[in-house]
């Protein structure tokens, strides 16, 4: 009997975190759908991007008041994370508190776990203030309604609770400290919880050490099933933040991919000795398609920044097209990009590995040929996105795949191509007066 | 009278066996566009003061592939690089100046994979350099204490991280430099760029021209100094749909470093 609730922990938290190792294979075997691309470049900028945009919070900051109660958050939810680890070895051992010998040192991380959690509570209080009392903008677009919009709350209360058992717990625990129960050991420093701790003065030690103990398990076992729910929310961003400011961009944001499937084909049709009947040799490859119309089509990066999306819309409420009524919003092409993402994931586990067509994809279905010819080109979604995630890319080449392969652009665009084609301008000037101006009158 | 603006080609300057220090690409919008062209006078007769050793590729210049690229239509654009490419390294080109940011942009960034690798600048950063080494000199005289605001090009700002060198200039002015409500990073476009120039805008509530050109007046410039044609296009618009053309002009920073000069 006595090492039941051991059992029964180490139990929840194989359950727990085996489930999670299971959602992170079906991750990765999503975002490897994509195209593979090659990342072995600027290693060094690219751990230094890692550092200041992921750990550093380098661009949250440029939104103040969002920016400084994220730090809160953060720093509480990493920083507490230590406790948990003290927990977990003494949930499995039946220890209590086996991080408490360090003494001093003990007293000052408990002290500053408790600030830590007040922090993270306060941020979370105005994160909650800001999404359903004032209702910022960027919290009330059209793609925020239904699920995303409970999604956000949710997260928001479970961390709140989080925040609160572990406070609770260790005001009941310095009750019995106090009281000089024995298993209690005298260890740590309350400064927050003690005044929690006023409104159990009086309570019975049996009270006190179920207060103790439910708060313990509700804590760790509330821990587990937020570690679950991550991957069925918009809230991995806590994990995959890093590996996309990482693998963000690292040239100019300026700067388009060039196709080298095009590429190919251009010096092919400039070659004056290639033979343009020529058979291609039997075991070619297929050409390769242009552009994308599903997520397959995108590559393995587009894919993580669709993951790694929180939905904080800075990237929507910086977006020229957006703010003046357009339909585009880079926010939902990137929720939009995950949301197929997660439909052909789960076609996959249903035809046995395989994915079967759905007559559905993610250009028309998802994204509208009217978001994508929004778009000004102006990068500041990517300015914007505190991880690093450029939806510009997958505008960019959902447009390729309109054009190059539906010859579906807006007529307008297509006499501008006609005329860069013929007059290598896009207007129906000739080329040769390219210099009139130097001769016309100043 | 004034003088009548020197403008040798690369093909002249090749005849004679000698190289210029610089290739100036003229753009489209400089070669044909109205308001445009007087951007690329005004940088000429800079580049003239300052006895600069520039060409121009004039006929043999074809559109840099921008807005096909941005449009989505990656043929047409690499036919365009590859075809510029073929010219320009046949002229052992090394160094670009233009006056337009989406040329600059694609030129110094999309062109090197393709095979072209020059030196690119855009023309502020070649007047500001210019008036460092004191090759060129002016007085504020003309902006002394008047307001102007500055519009950030996306493709010079965001695209390349280029926001202080046209600041230079206006402050070299004398001028009283304002700021719209978002600018350098967070500047807001003019609604141009990605093709949009050549399109009709998609449906919404408003021009993204007016709303930037809104957040121009709002600093109650006198002056909204452009350093891109297509921006100057939109700015120029959206002060005229607000008729606001007689109190506010928009000028490119060289036509601004032009006046000052006395060119």
């Amino acid at each position: 009997m006595g090492y039941l609730p051991n059992i029964i922990f180490l139990l929840i938290l194989i359950a727990g975190i085996g489930y999670f190792s299971k959602n992170i294979r079906r991750l990765s075997r999503n975002i490897k759908l994509g195209r593979k691309v090659d990342v072995s470049d600027h290693i060094s900028l690219r751990w230094k991007n890692m550092v200041r945009i992921a750990l550093g919070q380098g661009k949250m900051v440029v939104r103040p008041v969002a920016g400084i109660m994220h730090i809160f958050v953060y720093l509480g939810f990493v920083i507490i994370n230590i406790e948990v680890l003290e927990i977990i070895i003494d949930g499995v051992l039946g220890t209590h508190r086996i991080f408490s010998p360090l003494g001093a040192f003990y007293d000052f991380l408990i002290a500053s776990f408790e600030v830590l959690a007040l922090m993270v509570i306060v941020g979370i209080v105005v994160f909650w203030i800001r999404r359903n009392i004032l209702r910022l903008q960027r919290f009330v677009k059209p793609e925020m309604k239904g699920w995303p919009k409970l999604d956000a709350n949710l997260i928001l209360y479970f961390e709140f609770v989080l925040m609160s058992l572990f406070l609770v717990m260790n005001a009941a625990d310095a009750q019995l400290q106090h009281l000089g129960v024995p298993h209690y050991t005298r260890a740590g420093a309350f400064p927050v919880s003690q005044f929690i701790g006023h409104y159990m003065e009086g309570l019975s030690v049996a009270s006190l050490m179920t207060m103790e103990r439910a708060a313990w398990w509700l804590h760790i076992v509330g821990i587990l099933f937020f570690l679950n729910y991550l991957y069925y929310s918009k809230h991995l961003h806590i994990l995959l933040a890093f590996p996309n400011t990482f693998y963000g961009k690292v040239t100019p944001n300026g700067q388009l991919n060039n196709l080298e499937a095009v590429t190919k084909e251009v010096k092919l049709m400039m070659d004056p000795s290639a033979d343009p009947y020529a058979v291609p040799a039997g075991d070619s490859e297929p050409p390769e398609k242009f552009g994308a119309s599903d997520v397959m089509d995108l590559n393995r990066i587009q894919l993580l920044n669709a993951y790694t999306c929180t939905e904080c819309g800075r990237c929507t409420s910086e977006c020229p097209a957006n703010i003046t009524g357009k339909k585009l919003s880079p926010r939902k092409i990137m929720m939009d990009t995950r949301d197929r993402l997660e439909e052909v994931g789960k076609n996959i586990e249903k035809n046995k590995g395989q994915f079967v067509e759905d007559g559905k994809q993610l250009l028309g279905d998802y994204i509208a040929a009217e978001e994508l010819w929004a778009c000004t080109s102006c990068n500041a979604c990517v300015e914007a996105c505190p991880v690093s995630i450029d939806p510009l890319s997958i505008i960019v080449d959902m447009r390729r795949y309109l054009v190059m392969e539906q010859s579906a652009a807006p007529t307008e665009l297509n006499s501008m191509m006609g005329n860069i084609e013929n007059n290598g301008a896009p207007w129906p000037f000739n080329q040769m007066d390219r210099k009139n101006w130097a001769e016309e009158e100043n | 009278m004034k003088e009548a603006l020197k403008v040798p080609t690369m093909a002249e300057f090749f005849a004679s066996g000698k190289h210029p220090e610089v290739l100036f690409w003229v753009g489209c919008m400089g070669s044909f566009d109205d308001r445009a062209k007087k951007v690329t006078k005004a940088f000429v007769k800079i580049l003239n003061k300052a006895g600069v050793s520039f060409a121009v590729l004039g006929a043999e210049e074809s559109c840099n592939g921008d807005p096909a690229k941005r449009a989505g239509n990656e043929f047409l654009f690499q036919m365009q690089a590859a075809t510029n490419i073929e010219v320009m390294n046949g002229y052992g080109v090394k160094k670009i100046v233009t006056a337009c940011p989406h040329c600059f942009n694609i030129i110094k960034n999309e062109y090197p994979g393709l095979g072209g690798n020059y030196e690119v600048v855009h023309h502020t950063q070649f007047i500001n350099q210019l008036l460092e080494d004191g090759r060129l000199s002016m007085e504020g005289g003309q902006y002394k204490g008047k307001r102007i605001t500055y519009h950030d090009p996306c493709y010079l700002g965001r695209g390349n991280n280029i926001y202080e060198a046209p600041r230079e200039l206006i402050q070299k002015l004398d001028a009283e430099l304002v700021e719209m409500k978002s600018c350098k990073k967070r500047g807001l476009c003019c609604g141009a760029g990605g093709a949009q120039m050549f399109k009709e805008p998609e449906k919404g509530d408003m021009d993204i021209n007016i709303k930037r050109t809104e957040e121009a007046l709002e600093t109650k410039a006198e002056i909204v100094a452009a350093a891109c044609p297509f921006c100057n296009t939109m700015m120029t618009d959206g002060v005229k749909g607000k008729d606001k053309e007689a109190s506010v002009s928009v000028m490119d920073i060289a036509e601004l470093i032009a006046n000052a000069a006395d060119l």
